[in-house]
């Protein structure tokens, strides 16, 4: 009825910020996973699993519906182009984060002894990078509100930073579990592939985070 | 029965019905959303809104709802060629009256945008070709009005979009917001007390016989905008201190949207003082021109609306408030909460500004349209979340339909109304 109402259209940050809640959420779940793969307790890796995959669902429930409400004609603050690809990243974190738990129930991944330490600090740091990439998501619409203040782009930046940091920590930690793996590689036979993709994975969490900090950085861009 | 009752003719009784229904009707939709920024914003809540509205919409009209009146009344038809069939007019208007109603009624039914402003105009175009010839309508000022339609929420919208901008880096976007408000909040005080102090006092309150010229209203505008930044330096100075002692780091633009809060109030006054002396001409501007026409007064010559009328409109005005618009006030307050104090208060000193240059012109301008311009123009200053632009196709649809659909009704009822009523 009212056109003064019908003008504001929602808007999909908030949305935005529950999505990538949830696609961390999916990748600190990665966390116990290893702890169980590590364990070689099976039942606790299929448990893991089911709470990743029922996580990732919520996630991709919550990416449906903010792109069902950014239609063409919605004219926003931060261009909807790249809150769409902030959204495919968000997305990309929390399907990794299933890709792994999928392998690891699949074909009951036991870690090997030489592997435990290295690829437990590849999980934390990048996980570490996930959560980086949530709080600065957290601050957009702080950002808004303050019409892009310098105080408040000064603070993001800052966050930013430190994400690129835990980012090129954690691929020098996948170079090091990578290392290992290679160290290892003939008393692993065939299973090797699977570790070298199950690395990689973790691994690829952090640069998804990473490519959502950078995507941020064009937002604020004046 | 008193005699005066009946010696009152049965035209000016319909008239002053449908003129009160019209006034209902603005109170009803319009002044809702004139106002619920200010209740989306949060600077004021509903019982406020709906006072502030009330008294100052009522002011607005009774005391400068005169300009916009005379156009409605006279303006839009050549008098000459009227004087010659005075009853004509006289249905005419009626049937003015009748259309906007029946569109405002079908607005309120289906949910459409209809603009009351532009019904009015749409309809005395209609009637006015057919009763006293296509000449006979003033297609100069018809022109006018319309592109006016298009200009005033384009001025809104750059008005708004630079009060936005630079609030944004006089304040918002410095390294203590807060510091800033401090030192700058204080001109913009100084800047909306000199606007209300010009549009009340030039010309503006001829009704209470204090006709200030140019010169003296500005000096008086002027000294009242001192005033202003006196009360706002106290002001400011107090809500800064209580947010740095009260609230975190983080949170510290909500301690600057206070600062904005009162100014947004006292934009919202402006706002509903504006739009009662533009909206009231859209009631009883027809009325008016009944009650001269039919008493036998030489409308050419008339100066002015009485003011009895003008309290009239401003008592539909207000009863549709209290009747309903603030129903409507609610539900626009409780969907637009991302307009942040600033934010309203950017969009409400444009709109306020842009209807006070159309009211002194006597131009019937769309408050609700120039309010959507002036939002819009805060979101291309990137300081709305989101925007749905399918209402600019509405706004585009109101007054492409509108003003044909309001003026093939009052022609209907032209006819209708002549065969009824002429002896």
């Amino acid at each position: 009825m009212s056109v003064i109402a019908n003008l504001f259209g929602h808007s999909p940050i908030r949305p935005m910020q529950q999505h990538m809640k949830a696609a961390v959420h999916c990748a600190r779940e990665v966390l116990p996973l290893v702890e169980a793969m590590v364990e070689g307790d099976l039942p606790a890796i299929s448990a893991c699993r089911a709470r990743i995959d029922s996580l990732e669902h919520r996630a991709d429930e919550l990416k449906n519906e903010i792109r069902s409400h950014l239609p063409q004609r919605l004219f926003m603050a931060m261009e909807r182009r790249d809150l769409l690809e902030i959204l495919n990243r968000q997305d990309s974190i929390a399907d990794v984060a299933q890709d792994i738990a999928e392998l690891a129930d699949l074909r009951g991944m036991h870690v090997p002894p030489p592997l435990a330490a290295p690829l437990r600090a590849l999980a934390v740091r990048s996980v570490k990078t996930c959560e980086q990439a949530e709080e600065a998501i957290s601050r957009l619409d702080e950002l808004i509100e303050t019409g892009f203040g310098k105080r408040e782009v000064g603070r993001v930046e800052e966050m930013l930073g430190e994400l690129a940091r835990l980012e090129s920590e954690t691929d020098d930690l996948a170079d090091q579990c990578l290392r290992a793996l290679f160290a290892v590689e003939d008393e692993l036979g065939v299973a090797t592939f699977f570790w070298y993709e199950l690395i990689g994975w973790v691994g690829r969490m952090s640069d998804h985070a990473e490519a959502v900090g950078n995507r941020i950085r064009l937002l604020i861009a004046d | 029965m008193e005699a005066w009752v009946s010696e009152i003719p049965l035209v000016v009784w319909l008239a002053g019905f449908l003129a009160l229904y019209m006034a209902w009707g603005i109170g009803a939709n319009d002044v809702a959303n004139a106002m619920g920024t200010s209740v989306g914003s949060g600077a004021l809540t509903l019982g406020g809104a709906v006072l502030v509205a009330g008294v100052l919409e009522f002011s607005g009209a009774f005391l400068a709802g005169g300009h916009v009146t005379d156009t409605v009344r006279k303006g839009m038809l050549d008098m000459d060629k009227v004087a010659l069939a005075p009853e004509l007019l006289v249905y005419g208007m009626l049937a003015a009256l009748s259309s906007a109603g029946t569109l405002l009624l079908l607005a309120s039914w289906k949910g459409l945008p209809i603009s009351t402003t532009h019904s009015i105009v749409g309809a005395i175009i209609g009637f006015g070709s057919v009763a006293f010839g296509i000449e006979a309508v003033a297609w100069g000022k018809v022109i006018q009005i319309v592109l006016s339609w298009i200009t005033s929420p384009l001025l809104g919208g750059a008005l708004a979009f630079g009060i936005f901008r630079l609030i944004r880096s006089l304040i918002l976007n410095q390294e203590d917001p807060i510091a800033s408000a401090r030192t700058r909040g204080p001109y913009f005080f100084f800047v909306v007390f000199f606007v209300i102090g010009m549009v009340t006092l030039f010309k503006g309150l001829k009704n209470l016989h204090l006709d200030f010229d140019f010169a003296t209203a500005l000096l008086l505008s002027l000294g009242l905008g001192v005033l202003g930044f006196a009360i706002g330096s106290v002001f400011v100075r107090r809500v800064a201190a209580q947010v740095a002692a009260g609230e975190d780091e983080n949170r510290r633009t909500r301690g600057v949207e206070r600062i904005f809060v009162v100014l947004q109030i006292l934009t919202a006054c402006a706002v509903a003082f504006a739009h009662g002396s533009n909206d009231v001409a859209n009631s009883i501007g027809p009325l008016a021109a009944i009650v001269n026409a039919d008493v036998g007064i030489d409308m050419v010559k008339q100066s002015a609306v009485a003011p009895w009328m003008l309290a009239l409109g401003g008592i539909g005005i207000v009863f549709g408030l209290a009747t309903w618009g603030y129903r409507v006030m609610e539900t626009i307050g409780r969907k637009i909460t991302e307009l942040t104090p600033s934010r309203g208060f950017a969009a409400e000193l444009a709109a306020a500004m842009t209807i006070i240059v159309a009211s002194r012109l006597g131009i019937p301008v769309s408050t609700t349209h120039i309010l959507v311009g002036g939002v819009l123009g805060v979101g291309l200053a990137r300081g709305i979340g989101a925007l749905d632009l399918r209402v600019v196709g509405q706004v585009f649809i109101s007054w492409v339909a509108t003003v044909p659909l309001a003026a093939l009704l009052s022609i209907v009822f032209f006819y209708l109304l002549k065969a009824l009523l002429a002896p």
